[in-house]
């Protein structure tokens, strides 16, 4: 009990880093997620084939090998980044392209007669996305959103090889330090809090979205 | 026909790849009148009320409302309403916000003057005791009711209904005759699309026949 009070400070403060690149590439990830399902539902064919380019590199190669090439290889050509700020852009760009095929997905399920609906009760498009197609797209699309952020609390361990002082590497700090299990232990116990504390909150989102079917 | 004319199609002509589909219809709606636009399957009755809503382009022909050329793509003026034959309520607002989401967004009506008019439709309608259901709530005929409100909220010159008795049964089909023509005492002008020549019989005041062309 005594060792695990002494270790604790290390692996909270290694859980909040952990915590903060979860958040700050939510906030990111989403609205350029957004963004990009636009875009690649577009008119402009040559925005449309860089776009599909774009998810495919991001969803075909490792996330691994992205945190990488941008913070150990982009120096080489003079590129430096610092360590969280690599770590941010390549969790961002690699989960907007995941977020991005998702609401692509959700705004081919609403109907084009949605859409033609509002258009012809005089609604611009941007009403029209505002109040009918979003919420619609909103609903459809949070599961495959819940699953996507248990992944990203997961995948967030991967800035281990960053040198990145989260919550991985607080834990194998320690058990290589004090040559024990514990530190493991409680990070394994920690991870499952997280990824609890969202499930239920995943769980209330769409169950406060059941009002219609 | 001694009422001025309400709408005007002029040569409207429309192919789809190269099948024509319209070829050169021209039609003429007084005001208040019901015109039912009968056809055999296939002969482009669906496809003559899309371009009358701006859905479709044409190849050639123009449009007049009041005798005043009108673009039909230009949804801002609420002119022309439309009742699908799937309805198309937004499924993610009740029955108010569904009737009440354009007269708010489009036409910027205060928000006391809309809650007047929704209450007549409402009543009108008899969909009072449903204002706050979503639509997967509704029975057909609701949802049709509703659709109407949505459109009849705006108040157009024009109501345009696509098979409006398809998913009807005889009950419900009698009670939108009705409403048919306590609008059409409203001076607004009807334009029925419709398989159902009996419902159209008992309705319009007049029949166009797209096959025949003729008028
Ligand atoms: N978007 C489209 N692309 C290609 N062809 C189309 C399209 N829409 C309609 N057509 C064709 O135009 C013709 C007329 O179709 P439309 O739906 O207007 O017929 P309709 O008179 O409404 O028939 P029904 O009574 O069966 O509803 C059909 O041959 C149809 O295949
Ligand atoms: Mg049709």
């Amino acid at each position: 009990m005594k060792y695990i009070s002494e270790i604790m400070p290390s692996l909270l403060s290694g859980t909040k880093v952990t915590v903060e690149l979860f958040v700050i590439t939510l906030l990111l990830a989403i609205p350029i997620g957004i963004l990009l399902a636009l875009g690649l539902r577009s008119r402009f064919r040559l925005l449309k084939i860089i776009l599909e380019a774009y998810v495919w590199l991001m969803r075909g190669t490792p996330l691994l090998l992205q945190l990488i090439f941008i913070f150990y290889g982009l120096p080489t050509i003079g590129i430096v980044f610092e360590r969280f700020v690599a770590a941010v852009i390549a969790f961002v760009l690699n989960y907007a392209a995941y977020f991005a095929e998702i609401f692509r997905g959700g705004l081919q399920s609403v109907s084009q007669e949605q859409s033609e609906a509002a258009a012809l009760l005089g609604l611009s498009k941007q009403q029209a996305f505002r109040f009918v197609i979003m919420p619609q797209v909103v609903k459809i699309v949070l599961p495959s959103m819940g699953n996507e952020v248990i992944n990203l609390v997961k995948d967030s361990s991967l800035v281990y090889v960053l040198g990145i002082g989260d919550l991985l590497r607080a834990g194998n700090v320690a058990t290589a330090r004090d040559v024990t299990l514990v530190p493991l232990v409680l990070v394994g116990i920690i991870y499952l809090l997280l990824t609890g504390i969202l499930t239920y909150i995943q769980n209330k989102i769409e169950r406060g979205f059941s009002y219609y079917e | 026909m001694n009422n001025p004319t309400a709408l005007q199609l002029i040569d409207v002509t429309k192919s789809f790849a190269h099948k024509k589909v319209l070829d050169g219809v021209n039609l003429q709606v007084g005001v208040g009148e019901i015109l039912s636009i009968v056809g055999p399957s296939g002969v482009g009755k669906t496809t003559l009320l899309r371009t009358i809503l701006g859905l479709e382009t044409v190849d050639q022909g123009q449009f007049k409302v009041n005798n005043q050329a009108f673009n039909p793509k230009d949804h801002s003026q609420n002119k022309i309403g439309i009742v699908f034959q799937d309805f198309r309520l937004f499924p993610n607002l009740t029955v108010l916000q569904n009737i009440m989401l354009a007269p708010l967004r489009v036409q910027k009506v205060p928000h006391d003057k809309v809650d007047g008019d929704v209450q007549q439709l409402l009543n009108l309608l008899q969909l009072e005791e449903q204002k706050d259901y979503y639509p997967f709530q509704l029975s057909g005929g609701q949802k049709q009711r509703v659709a109407i409100a949505r459109a009849l909220i705006l108040r157009p010159q024009i109501l345009c209904y696509d098979e409006p008795t398809s998913a009807l049964d005889a009950q419900n089909k009698s009670q939108v005759s009705e409403l048919l023509r306590t609008f059409k005492e409203r001076q607004i002008t009807q334009l029925v699309v419709t398989h159902d020549l009996e419902f159209a019989h008992e309705v319009s005041d007049r029949m166009f026949n797209l096959g025949e062309q003729t008028q």
